[in-house]
């Protein structure tokens, strides 16, 4: 069936329509130029929008999608990497650091006593290296704690 | 004489024991990027770019770190294409093709040496050329007015999407991903925001480095979770590394042929060094016919590429500095580099600041040598950084990438808009959308705008204005024929798959 393909077009169509309805809903001012704001993203959408049909009414080999497991791990480091977004600025560099690549190395190898040392040692390394070598501002543990 | 003058102002900056040190350390730092399987030229720079500003370098030593960065990590992708079967990014990936086998035959030494040798070669005689040919094409780019820089523009999307990829319409939807998302905050033009939804973080845009550390590296390490980290492991030894006189002569018209058209594949805008390997290595099969047994691992076999990508590696750097179009996904990593250091390229560049690009030019001069010597004398060195399992790196590359990008913006949504493109990295690449272009769209968008509407000023709205010059149609028939070239060269052009273990 060729699904991925054909699903993936079908996106891209209706993302490609829902950006040019955004561009018709741009405004305008009094201070224009023949062009206008609309017209470019309105072409975008135009091109876009035939790629999603080609990509539909002719979809490439199905590829090797990741088994159940994989998934899994994916999303839980997608999940640790967004956390660590949140995490960063009021949990200081350390901590979330630590747990955060103990986490991703855990997800490559399985290995918790790996994942551990890996942890602790890229987030004291890095530590160090922006900090003192690199000379970046960097918050070592949550400012509160620091006073 | 110019040249010779220029070169003189050039090594005058470039040979202060500063910018020598951070060229140094920027060979270094590349070939290990290059060297570690998965991570090519493009996500090394990528990285390195965000630390390199937090660390307050001024234009030209940032750019001459970082350039040599980037000619490091096209040297060191050899290593892993050979070492391991696995190639560093797309345009190491001919390198394997014989590379692999000769280590198997118990030849990764000088294996790696007679590509160490042709990496340098084609490198030197592409940052020679790029010399020679730069000024003059600056020259002519000054007869590019904005109807120009459109059709050029559509060049670099066209060959992008057509010779360099499979599938026309992906690469076509990828480009119009990248253009989208330039087009998200204010218009200069009229002052209002656009495809802002309201969020005041995306007032200002979307900053590119988010979106190409996101899409090159982070998605890396997604496919690396997905594959467990299986397959990096070493599969051959590297007995004592000699010099194999006799090959690298036997190879000289090979290094020479392959770094005169790996050029000019370089420089020809969206086509890059992907294709520079590509047809090199054709080409030396070609002209060896059935004598020599190409893919068994013959030296013309490693040579070739490996003079054909870094000969690209430097002609990509003609477009990108006279013109700012980039030709491959690593110069447009440049081209970020560049326009966050608030430097235009283009040809008044080569007017206004001839310290900065003689500068460059030089200290691509030195990296070459540098690295020749890293990378034949001291290539143990970076063997044994190889053997550094995917566990502790991968976690490493990611911290790496998000502190970078946390010290330059500061705010957690750019982490977070940089793990979505990630995930939409690893999403694409599955289905096969390439995801330079999307880079491209980002870092040219805006740019296009500007001039397709400078373009309808000038002409107060009449569309012919695109086509009235000859420069011009020259560039639309080009761009059409990039596009469409490939439904009738595909069969040709049929990539050999790379080898496999069980032979």
């Amino acid at each position: 069936m060729k699904l991925s393909d054909r699903l993936f077009g079908l996106i891209a169509t209706i993302g490609a329509l829902a950006y040019g309805a955004g561009a018709l809903g741009i405004q305008t001012s009094f201070m224009s130029d023949p062009v206008g704001s609309k017209t470019f993203p309105l072409m975008i959408a135009t091109v876009a929008f035939l790629c999603g049909i080609v990509m539909m009414l002719k979809p490439d080999d199905e590829p090797e999608w990741p088994v159940a497991r994989s998934i899994g791990a994916l999303i839980i480091c997608a999940a640790v990497l967004v956390g660590y977004a949140y995490a960063l600025k009021p949990g200081g560099f350390l901590v979330p650091t630590a747990l955060a690549s103990g986490i991703l190395s855990f997800q490559i190898s399985g290995k918790p006593k790996l994942a551990v040392i890996t942890g602790v040692s890229l987030s004291v390394g890095l530590f160090v290296l922006f900090k003192f070598v690199l000379g970046l501002s960097l918050f070592g543990l949550p400012r509160w704690l620091m006073g | 004489m110019e040249i010779i003058n220029n070169l003189y102002l050039g090594f005058s900056v470039a040979l202060s024991p500063y910018t020598l040190m951070l060229a140094v350390i920027g060979c270094f730092i590349g070939t290990i990027v290059g060297a570690l399987p998965g991570l090519g030229p493009s996500n090394g720079v990528a990285i390195l770019i965000p630390i390199t500003f937090t660390m307050g370098l001024d234009a030209t030593a940032s750019l001459v770190l970082l350039t040599a960065v980037y000619y490091g990590a096209m040297y060191g992708g050899r290593i892993s294409s050979i070492l391991l079967n696995i190639p560093g990014d797309e345009p190491a990936m001919m390198t394997t093709l014989d590379g692999y086998p000769m280590a198997k035959n118990g030849r990764a030494g000088d294996a790696l040496v007679i590509s160490g040798v042709a990496s340098f070669v084609g490198a030197l005689l592409a940052t020679l050329a790029l010399a020679i040919v730069a000024p003059s094409l600056a020259r002519v780019a000054y007869l590019f007015g904005p109807a120009e820089y459109f059709a050029l523009y559509l060049l670099a999307f066209c060959t992008l999407g057509g010779v360099a990829s499979k599938n026309q319409a992906k690469a076509a939807f990828a480009s119009c991903v990248g253009l989208g998302i330039a087009m998200i905050g204010v218009d200069h033009t009229t002052g209002m925001t656009r495809y802002t939804g309201g969020n005041l973080h995306l007032m200002d845009g979307i900053d590119f480095l988010v979106a190409i550390v996101g899409l090159f590296a982070v998605s890396e390490v997604f496919f690396f979770i997905e594959s467990h980290g299986k397959d990096s492991s070493l599969g051959v030894k590297l007995g004592k590394v000699t010099i194999p006189w006799k090959d690298i002569f036997h190879t000289r018209w090979t290094m020479l042929r392959s770094s005169i058209v790996g050029f000019l594949a370089g420089v020809l805008p969206g086509a890059g060094a992907s294709l520079g390997s590509f047809l090199t290595y054709m080409m030396e099969k070609s002209i060896a016919g059935k004598r020599e047994e190409f893919g068994t691992g013959v030296a013309k076999g490693v040579a070739a590429p490996e003079a054909g990508n870094n000969a690209a590696a430097g002609g990509a750097l003609v477009p990108m500095l006279t013109l700012g179009v980039p030709g491959s996904g690593t110069t447009a990593v440049l081209l970020a580099v560049l326009m966050t250091l608030n430097i235009t390229p283009g040809p008044t560049l080569f007017a206004d600041r001839p310290d900065v690009v003689w500068g460059l030019i030089a200290s691509l001069i030195i990296a070459n040598f540098v690295l020749l010597f890293m990378n034949v004398p001291m290539i143990k060195v970076f063997v044994r950084i190889l053997q550094v399992p995917p566990a502790i790196l991968l976690p490493g590359v990611t911290m790496v990438s998000f502190v970078g990008i946390y010290s330059l913006t500061g705010s957690y949504f750019d982490l977070l808009l940089m793990t979505v493109f990630g995930i939409v990295g690893y999403v694409f690449r599955k289905l096969d959308i390439p995801t330079v272009p999307v880079i491209l769209g980002i870092l040219l968008g805006a740019n296009m705008e500007n001039n397709l509407r400078r373009a309808m000023v000038l002409s107060d709205g009449d569309w012919t204005y695109l086509f009235s010059s000859g420069i011009a149609i020259t560039l639309w028939v080009a761009a059409i024929a990039g596009f469409l070239a490939p439904f009738f060269v595909r069969n040709f052009l049929k990539k050999p798959s790379r080898p496999s273990d069980a032979q």
